[in-house]
């Protein structure tokens, strides 16, 4: 059924169709309204679920980590400085091994005190052990969610959905919403080999040695690379239910592109209009989305831009010191594979919008330029 | 330290990652790790003068105080001698008595 909503909201049903049974959640700007929404679906008791308001972030992730370890299908959302307060516990559900998924809206961190779109929030979590998606639309959110929990209770290993503040959270789009029995038939109840339960004791997460702690790492870093196929497949089954596809990178005209553009989030949007615009004007250039950054899709990347003569990537999001993150991270799938020049841009930080007009003028400036170590930030007034 | 994880119900021989679960959950562990033997002092509890408000067994963190008979009784197997019994009995009913070895 198709319906018009806030990329919120998609967060929300999203959550409801995927029938989680934990909700634990602290109100933050611009995600608030996804568990505000999640709490009146309980208390109207059209979701079967523990709604727990806690005192903090740290105690969403800690009671979704409780909820996830009794074998509940447990969710949260947060943004920012919410999701920064979580990071310890973000380490302990990953190394748990616990299937949780997390709704982010990405929000820039503070200070100055902002609200609006950045990723820096939900890169700088990326060493946790999470999966991580950058969802472009409503839509995406939505199927995102239920693709996450049946790719997350697959491999034992949380899933973080981040998409930015107000371009995608607060704006309305049209989604269409699968029907509970197809989510049903989709996604089975969560049943875990594994669980905190008293009538078969044992204690989860207790000291660890190094007899066994670095094989734990390992056997993380194996569902990492088994994710990769996971995400594939579960992908394929969603789309033969649904119509709609979903893989970790999503090339746009690609094929014969001189320069591809690598971009995330919402500004992936902009960028297939920014392609079309510059095709016409008969500029062979293409766009690849990273939608998943977690596990890294390096086969996936490799396989588009093999043979294209220069890459530009447009990153909402900086390492100080260095660069944008998905810039570093492309560069490093490049080393030793093939040797294509990288030009690196900053775009849209803390909010600022990013036009079609800056994503022709940043792919005009790529096409003509030829020294790739230089990163450019774009519009910033000097 | 061995650290026995369980599969099916039984616990097996760790020889690698192939052989341990996901993530590390331990097979009863906090049963069979007697943490008595890391006592140095021995809490005593004086029933003269215990009320039984059993805020000794609300307080203990292994938990080693258990309600036996409406009293509480220490379980000297888990008890770590953490004294935190005895700081907190309103009855100064808890003394304790160094560990011979
Ligand atoms: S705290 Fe003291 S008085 Fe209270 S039950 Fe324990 S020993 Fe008795
Ligand atoms: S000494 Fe500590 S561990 Fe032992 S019974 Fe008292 S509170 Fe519990």
């Amino acid at each position: 059924m198709k319906k018009t909503m806030m990329g919120n909201f998609a967060a929300s049903w999203g959550a409801q169709l995927s029938r989680v049974q934990v909700i634990a959640a602290y109100p933050i700007t611009p995600q608030t309204l996804i568990v505000e929404k999640l709490s009146e679906i309980v208390a109207d008791g059209e979701l079967d679920a523990k709604f727990i308001k806690v005192e903090s972030e740290h105690s969403a992730m800690a009671a979704c980590i409780g909820a996830s370890a009794t074998g509940a299908r447990a969710y949260t959302a947060t943004s920012a400085q919410g999701l920064a307060l979580m990071h310890e516990m973000l380490h302990w559900a990953g190394l748990a091994r616990l299937p949780i998924v997390m709704t982010n809206v990405n929000r820039a961190m503070a200070p100055g005190w902002s609200i609006w779109a950045d990723q820096n929030d939900s890169l700088s979590q990326r060493d946790t052990g999470w999966m991580q998606i950058y969802a472009s639309s409503a839509q995406d959110i939505l199927d995102s969610t239920i693709i996450g929990y049946k790719v997350s209770e697959q491999v034992l290993l949380p899933t973080l959905i981040s998409f930015d503040a107000f371009f995608l959270s607060h704006t309305v789009e049209v989604v269409d919403m699968p029907d509970i029995e197809l989510v049903d038939k989709y996604l089975p109840p969560y049943n875990p080999e594994y669980k905190l339960d008293v009538k078969d004791p044992r204690s989860f997460g207790a000291l660890t040695a190094e007899e066994y702690y670095y094989e734990f790492r390992y056997k993380m870093q194996e569902a990492m690379d088994k994710a990769v196929d996971v995400i594939k497949e579960a992908g394929k089954e969603y789309e033969k239910l649904t119509g709609r596809a979903y893989k970790l990178v999503h090339p746009y005209r690609c094929e014969d592109a001189d320069l591809i553009l690598v971009t995330s989030g919402t500004i992936a949007e902009t960028t297939n209009v920014a392609v079309d615009e510059l095709r016409a004007e008969g500029k062979k250039v293409g766009n690849l989305r990273i939608r998943v950054i977690r596990p890294y899709p390096k086969k996936e990347i490799l396989e588009v831009i093999k043979g294209v003569k220069k890459l530009a990537v447009i990153d909402r999001n900086i390492s100080p010191g260095y660069s944008g993150i998905f810039s570093q991270e492309l560069k490093s799938a490049l080393y030793n594979e093939v040797n294509i020049p990288v030009r690196s841009y900053i775009a849209g930080l803390g909010g600022r919008d990013v036009k079609i007009q800056d994503i022709k003028d940043m792919a005009n400036d790529a096409l003509k330029n030829d020294s790739p170590n230089d990163l450019i930030w774009k519009g910033v007034k000097l | 330290m061995v650290i026995k994880f369980q599969k099916n119900d039984k616990p097996v021989k760790i020889t690698g990652a192939k052989d341990m679960p996901p993530m590390p959950a331990a097979l009863g562990s906090m049963l069979q790790n007697k943490t008595g033997s890391w006592r140095n002092v021995r809490p005593i509890i004086d029933y003269e003068k215990c009320i039984k408000c059993f805020i000794c067994w609300k307080i203990c963190p292994e938990p080693a105080i258990d309600i036996v008979d409406e009293l509480p009784v220490i379980n000297y197997d888990y008890c770590k001698g953490c004294l935190m019994c005895m700081e907190e009995c309103p009855k100064d009913a808890i003394s304790y008595e160094k560990e011979g070895k």
